[in-house]
């Protein structure tokens, strides 16, 4: 066994890359073919290395999200029946409408057509989801968050904090709730929200003031050696910076806004954002324990994740029907778009597997 | 090294919490700060790494001085590197998810560089015994694993001094001896001051070399152990023994006690063999098993209630205490065996009638309040349980005289909320009372209150149960003691039997004069 192939959790960064190019790719198709191909590649992949951490138990959930998405949008389609198509499956009685509610039909005839739009574009929102849901579970967002850019830390801090208290606001919850039966019910409902909401917001509160006094006793938030001049310099540069974006974003989607306002005015806005960036970081005396390293395999994944966008890009350039097929056509799917998917699933082996620390948690007390 | 000079505190001027305070601590030594519940012992561990005033609001005079340079108008954050500083609960200080990790946040704040940090993780791994837990995650280990890596990620930072705010409150004894050896050898050998606030000064007054006591004004007296103890309000019970037998010099450890009991020349004559219960038996388990997921909770728990006496449940954390309590009354589901109050399985009646029948106070008492005064909680709880106005507050009055009605529950000191809660328990009158570590936060006459209304309890006829580590509380109230281990029972009967046999549950008392004695308050009458 060589030493690429050792046991180690990868940059969470390139399963981000990874997935976010399973997500553009489904976003650009609807042959249900191909979406069921990145449901498949992305639940293989999340089956062969997902780490031990919690959220890798949480992509069952965005699979039922998935399967969700795709029942709502065929039953929208059928309760309000769209006309389009001629083939009729079955007629369901049509419930009358006011005159005002004109142009909106309830049930009615149900076309083989309006189920099939129905279900392609339903499967398309869940194979975006559930690729997203695969990043989630193939890398701790926790880790992700700290392998923000130094400028970004304090932010990045915040959210990690906020997502760690989620879980102890949950046991917090189960402990009120175990708690609640160990006295009588108060009467009426706002009198028993209130019995949850009191203690369960008390004690997430005060659980967040020793969590701040604790970091701050750890040093969290130590200035550094900037002057007071050099941060004003750098919140500028970053304002400035992103009111460009701003408005550099909005002349690019609105075609008739002047010219100079489109990309000149986001690659400026970019461009100070980045200076902002780097003259924040630089002033930041912060270091690193051991931050994720990034070797061939990340380069890897980051590559087979990008192989299906950018082929599904050329091929949406060259022969749209391929990845729109009609609803009255059977789908077909070409050799280079199959193997271009295929590519996307090479992660699931040639990547090292995740380090394993197999330790179920101590949960005492009250809770099932 | 460290210097607290003519430093006061207060949240008004006319009230002040600490009164013109001097303190210098030098390196490598330990010191024991004690007094009352609420009289400002956590207060003056927050001055020294400036949470005290920065988070809790209030105004700070003095000045406090690290090797001559004041440091009082730093933010805690840039005394970080200085003054390490370990919080009561170290669950909620947790920044990351790992042990290594956390281990190595306060040196990233501080900007050293990656081999200084790598060697430094490693160090204190040794030195805190947690080099097999590096990788694992934090919610995983037990609670004095957790205390122990909250110690670490201070210590990485090379601190000066390290302020802990009683760090083996929530612990059971082996769990605390454990971390207590741990900060020993950090005096000794490392030669880190440590600070450290406790109420259990049982446990840390042998190590001490200093001890300082907070007065009920603000004042401080500082001196060594033996003489600070002599006039203390708070004492551990081998002070108090050596007090009552006016044993000079004050012992302060269970050996040096006991030479002095063996040439005391007194003739005392042994209390009583307990004598075995004649109650009627209100609570009967057979072969109980609970689940955890996979792993047995409980298993084939037999145990008995009777009425008219305390029982002490004692075990390690995660033995399963709470979730036989939990069993008793009624809402954790059973995998197997029977259980029957008075007859009946609380499991199998509805929540209203449960609390007639059993009565619990959970571990984190305050999840039962919500309203804002005291008056509110007791008008609300009588209406719940259907009872005249003015019950629980006639209860509350007994358990605890003198809480104004229009307090509120976030504010009252730890033995008057728990008095609030038992007293709204006690509304719809059960027969059985449970108790989950009401002893948590409270100071030796708290615990003396409690004891009294428990017994007081018991006399009514009532069957109470009391899961707790605190093994001096249970020889003050206790009749009989069951000790779980890995959820099944290994020992049970009464206490002066029980904790004889077990070494690491006897009380100071007994294992100075003997196994026939629990308490000082026994000696105390056979001297009389």
């Amino acid at each position: 066994m060589t030493a690429a192939r050792l046991q180690r959790d990868l940059h969470p960064l390139a399963w981000w890359v990874w997935a976010l190019g399973l997500v553009v790719a489904a976003s650009m198709t609807t042959n249900p073919l191909v979406l069921l191909l990145v449901v498949a590649i992305a639940s293989l992949v999340v089956a062969q290395r997902h780490g031990d951490h919690p959220w890798a138990r949480a992509f069952r959930l965005y699979l039922l999200l998935g399967l969700a998405i795709v029942v709502i949008r065929v039953a929208f389609r059928i309760v309000l029946g769209g006309a389009d198509g001629t083939t009729v499956l079955v007629t369901l009685p049509e419930i009358p409408l006011p005159s005002w509610a004109a142009g909106i039909r309830l049930l009615g005839p149900v076309t083989s057509e309006a189920v099939l739009a129905g279900l392609y574009d339903g499967l398309r929102l869940a194979g975006i989801v559930i690729a997203i849901g695969a990043a989630n579970a193939l890398a701790n967002p926790k880790r992700l968050l700290r392998s923000l850019p130094p400028a970004l830390y304090e932010v990045g801090s915040a959210l990690v904090v906020a997502v760690t208290v989620l879980p102890q606001i949950a046991d917090s919850v189960r402990r009120v709730r175990a708690a609640r039966q160990l006295r009588g019910e108060p009467a009426g409902r706002w009198g028993r929200l209130r019995r949850l909401v009191v203690p369960v917001l008390e004690d997430a509160l005060e659980r967040s003031m020793r969590l701040a006094a604790g970091m701050d006793a750890r040093g969290y938030g130590r200035s550094g050696t900037s002057t007071p001049q050099q941060r004003r310099a750098t919140g500028l540069l970053m304002i400035v910076g992103m009111l460009g974006i701003c408005v550099g974003v909005y002349a690019v989607l609105d075609q008739t806004a002047p010219r100079v306002l489109a990309l000149p005015m986001l690659l400026a806005g970019c461009g100070l954002a980045l200076a902002g960036f780097v003259s924040a970081g630089r002033r930041v005396q912060r270091t690193r324990y051991r931050p994720d390293r990034w070797a061939p395999a990340e380069v890897l994944v980051v590559a087979c994740g990008l192989v299906p966008a950018v082929t599904f890009w050329a091929v949406g350039r060259a022969d749209p029907s391929l990845l729109h097929p009609g609803v009255n056509e059977v789908p077909a799917v070409t050799l280079p778009v199959l193997l271009a998917v295929l590519v996307a699933a090479f992660p699931a082996g040639a990547t090292p597997r995740p380090a394993t620390i197999q330790v179920q948690p101590l949960r005492v007390g009250a809770g099932r | 090294m460290i210097e607290l000079r003519g430093v006061s505190f207060g949240y008004d001027a006319a009230d002040l919490v600490l009164r013109d305070i001097d303190l210098g601590l030098e390196d490598g030594e330990f010191v024991v700060v004690a007094g009352r519940t609420g009289v400002g012992k956590s207060t003056l561990l927050g001055t020294f790494n400036g949470l005290v005033p920065q988070f809790t609001g209030g105004t700070l005079t003095g000045d406090i001085l690290v090797d001559g340079r004041s440091i009082i108008d730093r933010p805690s954050r840039e005394r970080a590197h200085l003054v390490g500083y370990v919080g009561q609960d170290p669950d909620a200080g947790f920044v990351t998810d790992s042990v290594e990790e956390e281990l190595a946040y306060g040196m990233e704040q501080l900007g050293l560089d990656a081999a200084t940090m790598r060697r430094r993780v490693e160090e204190t791994l040794d030195l805190l015994g947690l080099v097999d837990l590096r990788d694992r995650d934090l919610s995983t280990l037990s609670g004095g694993q957790q205390q122990r890596v909250a110690i670490g990620s201070v210590l990485t930072m090379h601190p000066r001094l390290l302020v802990l705010d009683e760090p083996t409150s929530a612990l059971d004894s082996t769990a605390a001896e454990d971390v207590l050896a741990t900060l020993m050898r950090l005096a000794h050998d490392v030669g880190i001051t440590v600070l450290i606030a406790e109420h259990r000064l049982e446990r840390v007054v042998p190590f001490a070399d200093r001890l300082c006591l907070i007065e009920d004004d603000g004042g401080l007296t500082v001196g060594p152990p033996g003489q600070v103890l002599r006039h203390a309000p708070v004492v551990p019970p081998i002070v108090a023994l050596g007090r009552l037998a006016a044993w000079e010099p004050l012992p302060l450890s269970v050996r040096e006690a006991r030479r002095r009991a063996r040439t005391w020349d007194v003739d005392l004559k042994a209390p009583p063999p307990p004598v075995t219960s004649t109650g009627r038996t209100v609570v009967e388990t057979r072969d109980v098993t609970v689940a955890h997921g996979r792993r047995a909770a409980l298993s084939g728990v037999d145990l008995t209630l009777v009425a008219g006496e305390v029982t002490a449940l004692m075990g390690r954390n995660g033995s399963g205490k709470s979730t036989l309590l939990w069993t008793l009354q009624g809402s954790r589901t059973r995998i197997a065996g029977s259980v029957a109050v008075d007859g009946v399985d609380p499991a199998g009646i509805a929540p209203a009638e449960r609390r007639t029948r059993v009565g619990l106070v959970p571990q984190t008492a305050a999840d039962l309040l919500y309203l804002e005064t005291v008056a509110q909680e007791c008008a609300a709880s009588d209406e719940e349980s259907e009872k005249p106005r003015g019950d629980c507050r006639t209860l509350l009055d007994q358990l605890a005289p003198g809480i104004p009605d229009d307090r509120h529950p976030r504010d009252l000191s730890e033995g008057q909320r728990l008095a609030l809660v038992l007293a709204i328990v006690l509304t719809s009158e059960p027969e059985v009372v449970l108790l989950d570590e009401p002893t948590r936060g409270l100071d030796y006459p708290g615990k003396a209150a409690l004891a009294r209304a428990l017994t007081q309890l018991a006399a009514q006829g009532r069957a109470v149960l009391v899961a707790t580590h605190d093994v001096e509380f249970v020889a003050e109230v206790a009749d009989r003691v069951v000790v779980l281990a890995n959820g099944e029972v290994v020992s049970s009967g009464p206490t002066a039997l029980v904790v004889s046999e077990t070494p690491a549950f006897a009380p100071q008392v007994s294992k100075i004069m003997g196994p026939d004695w629990l308490t000082v308050a026994q000696v105390a009458e056979a001297l009389s």
